[in-house]
């Protein structure tokens, strides 16, 4: 996959400056939803608690299970004291919490920059409540992880909890909505190709193992570290364009199909008809993309797979592709399937990014909250790209669905007949 | 070290992100690290403002940590100022900031830049939002305000209204008319649209109303003293503050004013008939302290409701939430802990909640209706249409805000005649919430056959307080059980708790029907 075509080689434009993202606290969002018996404990200030409410929107669960340990005026004082703060708080919550098998100590900016030893504190926890809790600590402050980054810190930190295996299999790593990943799956078995395992599992009992025989592909982009902790264990990297669209599935599955000497007649057999499907969806809800231009701002890492899939298959001109970072080894062959043209930058300074878009004023702007409202009441058209990281988008099935993200405020600017004031 | 679910009050910072991005031609360079800008959102999606809030933060990294972040600080500022050329500018850090000691107001005081610079020092281990914003705003009086030449008529400045403010868009609109009415002008607006050019001439009205004490009591104590401005102590929240406000306007300013009440229709529409049904409603009311105070007078003495309980999450009103709280003969829980107000609502089985977004969660969850009266509050409660609390028009707003969640009268009395009706049964709820229905068949009503699909909501209300029941070791006979559920579910939790703790005292072991009657004479108001 490492064909030299495309944008593979273009140079980035890295940026520094004031950074319009989420840290990656905000992955708890999902995260928690989809590991059914875990707690995300954020050990950090009231701010981090506020940014979790305001991410999580109307989500208010009777027993929400994520919270934050709030540092105090007394917890800064002295170091030894916050250990033990911890430990009680902690012991308070297990104790009320008794469906909580996996705990998540989630460091943030204040615990990082006091240095408050969230490693040890997994470790001891994990001893004491051994062995109906397990305890696992990542970051997800926001001088260390943006956005989607806390996912990969947290998967991270379980591959070297997971045990050791020999056997020939096939490992995925990467969050995924339910449906969206029983439809993988069944494609997969569909191929004849097993067994499979999936990281993050829903249940801390539910197997997941890693060793020299595992080759692993990734269904989501940020997932740096997890790629090189997963290689720390043995096991072998596939790499792939990222499951969107019509293409980036058939072209994710046959990566797979290949490693796992699928016949070629099998693999057509498996895919024709829900790639019909597919490329009919696209076309249908592409009509409004076609010719338009899109500007990227960064948020996921998501990004460059997506502008694949927007140029590719609904016709788009990318003008600039914006991502918080970039891994060539790991968007590379999205990277390498794009005609030339845009702007890939890495990082952010914020206004001389707006400048920059203001300038090029594209046909569609993807950005986060904070400027989508902003950039409409100046005339653009946005699409705001938290929701590309909480719907379900990849696969077949749904690539229709992803097109239609893009198409609809599209549409809607040119139904609305009253103007904005506001 | 304290865990928490959800929070009442964001951090101080936020506080002055909402005095900044209320106020124009000022800007706020923060100190935080990346992430902290998700605040922005609140300001471009809950108040669907047009523009980004008016700050500049430095987005620290943890490469930057060893020696680079004052730097960045000045970077930061020196940017700001040359691309936004605001009139002043705010600086402070946030809650990491804080311990990285950078001292963000000593670095932009050395930068020389032409105009004022005011530091903030908020600390955010302390404090939270309602502080940061009374005291970012008292820090830009106090060093803007300067005394100044009393306007020829009288004026006064409407003092706290900032961004994310509950209704204070219209609140502002609604007391400049009350105010324009009885002739007097409106000086300043502040920090709601004022500019630093502005606020140097607070001194010019001849008072202050103090809108919001929560966001803008510092800043007229500092006026009050300083600039010898008078401030008003009533919040014009209800008739009969209303009334008081203009009252406590007449003795400052030493004219005869008289409200106008040609469109105030509270009063009438309490008074109908169609409004019994009102009388005895048991409310329990939180939320921060001045909408709490002003939401018990009205409910009380405006709506004729019973008050149960009351409290609010921010400190710095507990003393007078507290004095208020014995008038009214309820105990005050002062609390920023969603959990405790959830347990005390449970306690209390209120027929209807006043509250915050968090209470309408808990009232969802416990099937009891409930009205937003205060801040923290999502999308829905930033209306399009004018919707002030505060005047006539806002006595108006609450009095349909408030009404609207309770079941209407008569479809009560219906739901209470014909309690055991295929249709009218608890579980098929209010006719306006759709989607509810739940028709029993014919067969349950069959005597001693135990209802099926009955009451779901009270079900839900009941089994919150499972853990309790559980622990006590009388029986209920199925026929006092099927009596139990012929009680409105909105108090049957509390009557089957009394009834066990009835039975638990006098060494009842099975209740029956006399026993849940007796119980109730025992109990009886």
């Amino acid at each position: 996959m490492t064909v030299r075509t495309g944008c593979a080689d273009t140079p980035l434009l890295r940026e520094r400056g004031q950074r319009e993202v989420f840290c990656g606290l905000t992955s708890i969002i999902w995260l928690h939803r989809k590991m059914q018996d875990a707690f995300f404990l954020v050990v950090g200030s009231r701010t981090c608690a506020h940014l979790l409410q305001s991410a999580a929107g109307v989500m208010i669960f009777a027993e929400p299970r994520f919270g934050t340990a709030i540092l105090e005026e007394t917890d800064l004082a002295g170091l030894a004291d916050a250990q033990d703060e911890l430990d009680r708080e902690v012991a308070k919550l297990l104790s009320r919490r008794t469906d909580i098998r996996q705990l998540f100590l989630v460091g943030s900016c204040p615990s990082e920059v006091i240095k408050l030893d969230l490693e040890k504190a997994a470790e001891r926890l994990s001893r004491q409540f051994a062995p109906r809790v397990r305890v696992i600590n990542f970051s997800g402050s926001g001088i260390e992880t943006t956005f989607t980054q806390g996912e990969d810190a947290c998967l991270a930190a379980i591959v070297p909890t997971l045990p050791e295996t020999d056997r020939r299999q096939l490992l995925l790593a990467g969050a995924l909505p339910d449906v969206v990943q029983d439809q993988m799956l069944a494609l997969l078995d569909g191929l004849g190709i097993g067994p499979v395992t999936v990281l993050p599992a829903a249940r801390a009992d539910d197997p997941v193992s890693v060793g020299p025989n595992t080759v692993f592909a990734l269904v989501q982009p940020f997932l740096g570290d997890t790629l090189a902790a997963l290689e720390r264990r043995g096991a072998r990297h596939l790499p792939a364009l990222f499951p969107f669209g019509e293409e980036g599935t058939t072209e994710w599955l046959r990566a797979i199909a290949e490693e796992f000497g699928v016949s070629e007649e099998r693999f057509e057999r498996v895919t024709e008809v829900p790639r019909a499907r597919a490329r009919k969806a696209v076309a249908q809800a592409a009509a409004t993309l076609r010719d338009k231009s899109v500007f990227f701002f960064p948020d996921s890492q998501l990004e460059i797979p997506l502008a694949r899939f927007l140029t590719r298959e609904c016709g788009m001109d990318a003008l600039e592709v914006g991502a918080p970072y970039v891994h060539r080894r790991i968007v590379g062959p999205d990277m390498a399937m794009m005609a030339p043209g845009p702007v890939f930058s890495e990082g952010q300074d914020v206004d001389l990014q707006l400048d920059r878009a203001r300038a090029a004023r594209p046909d569609l702007t993807v950005c986060g909250l904070g400027l989508a409202n902003p950039l409409e009441a100046e005339g653009l058209t946005t699409k705001w790209a938290i929701e590309l990281v909480f719907t379900p988008v990849h696969f077949y099935e749904q690539a229709g669905d992803l097109a239609g993200l893009f198409s609809r405020p599209l549409r809607r600017r040119a139904a609305l007949k009253v103007g904005e004031t506001a | 070290m304290k865990l928490a679910v959800w929070t009442y009050e964001g951090p101080p910072h936020v506080g002055a992100m909402r005095v900044a991005t209320a106020m124009k031609g000022l800007h706020y360079v923060l100190h935080a690290p990346q992430g902290d800008t998700y605040a922005d959102l609140l300001f471009t999606m809950i108040e669907r403002r047009n523009h980004r809030p008016p700050v500049t933060y430095t987005t620290f990294q943890a490469q930057d940590l060893g020696a680079d972040t004052a730097n960045l600080f000045k970077r930061a500022a020196q940017e700001a100022y040359d691309r936004f050329q605001p009139q002043a500018i705010i600086v402070g850090a946030s809650c990491t900031a804080e311990l990285i000691q950078d001292d963000p107001g000593g670095m932009a005081e050395t930068m020389g830049l032409p105009i004022p610079v005011i530091p903030l020092d908020l600390p955010s281990y302390q404090r939270k939002e309602n502080f940061g914003a009374d005291e970012t705003f008292f820090q830009i009086c106090r060093t803007l305000a300067k005394p100044c030449e009393k306007t020829a008529r009288p004026t006064a400045n409407l003092i706290g209204a900032t961004a994310l403010g509950f209704r204070h868009r219209d609140d502002i609109t609604e007391i400049e008319a009350l105010l324009s009415d009885m002739g007097i002008g409106v000086n300043v607006t502040a920090p709601y649209g004022a500019t630093p050019r502005d606020i140097a001439r607070l001194g010019a009205a001849h008072f202050n109303v103090l809108m919001y004490p929560e966001t803008g009591e510092s800043a007229c104590r500092w006026m009050e003293r300083d600039l010898g401005l008078p401030f008003t102590k009533t919040v014009p929240i209800g008739v009969g503050a209303t009334r008081d406000f203009v009252s406590e306007i007449a003795g400052i300013t030493g004219r005869d004013l008289v409200l106008d009440e040609s469109r105030l229709r509270l009063p009438w529409y309490s008074s109908s008939v169609d409004s019994t049904y009102l009388t005895g409603k048991r409310v329990f009311l939180f939320g921060d302290g001045t909408h709490v105070a002003a939401a018990a007078r009205i409910a009380r003495d405006e709506m004729g409701f019973e008050v149960v309980g009351l409290g609010c999450y921010n400190r710095e009103q507990a003393r007078p939430i507290r004095a208020l709280a014995k008038d009214y003969g309820v105990e005050a829980l002062v609390t920023d802990d969603y959990l405790e107000v959830e347990q005390k609502i449970e306690e209390l089985a209120p027929e209807m909640i006043l509250g915050t977004q968090m209470e309408r969660h808990i009232g969802k969850r416990l099937g009891i209706p409930c009205a937003v009266i205060s801040a923290p509050v999502h999308v829905q409660d930033f209306p399009a249409r004018y919707s002030p609390q505060m005047g006539i028009e806002g006595a108006n707003v609450i009095f349909d805000t408030w009404v609207h969640p309770l079941v209407m009268g008569l479809e009560e009395h219906l739901l209470t005649m014909f309690r055991e009706d295929f249709e009218f049964h608890d579980a098929a709820g209010a006719s306006h919430h759709g989607g509810k229905a739940d028709l029993r068949s014919l067969d349950d009503t069959r005597p001693g056959h135990e209802p099926g699909p009955l009451a779901v909501a009270g079900e839900a209300l009941d089994n919150v307080r499972g853990a309790t029941a559980a622990t006590i070791e009388v029986l209920w006979l199925p026929c006092a059980e099927k009596e139990l559920k012929k009680i409105p579910f909105f108090v049957r939790g509390k009557a089957r708790r009394n009834t066990e703790s009835f039975a638990t005292q006098r060494g009842v072991q099975k209740i029956s029907i006399d026993t849940l009657y007796e119980a109730k004479a025992h109990y009886a108001r």
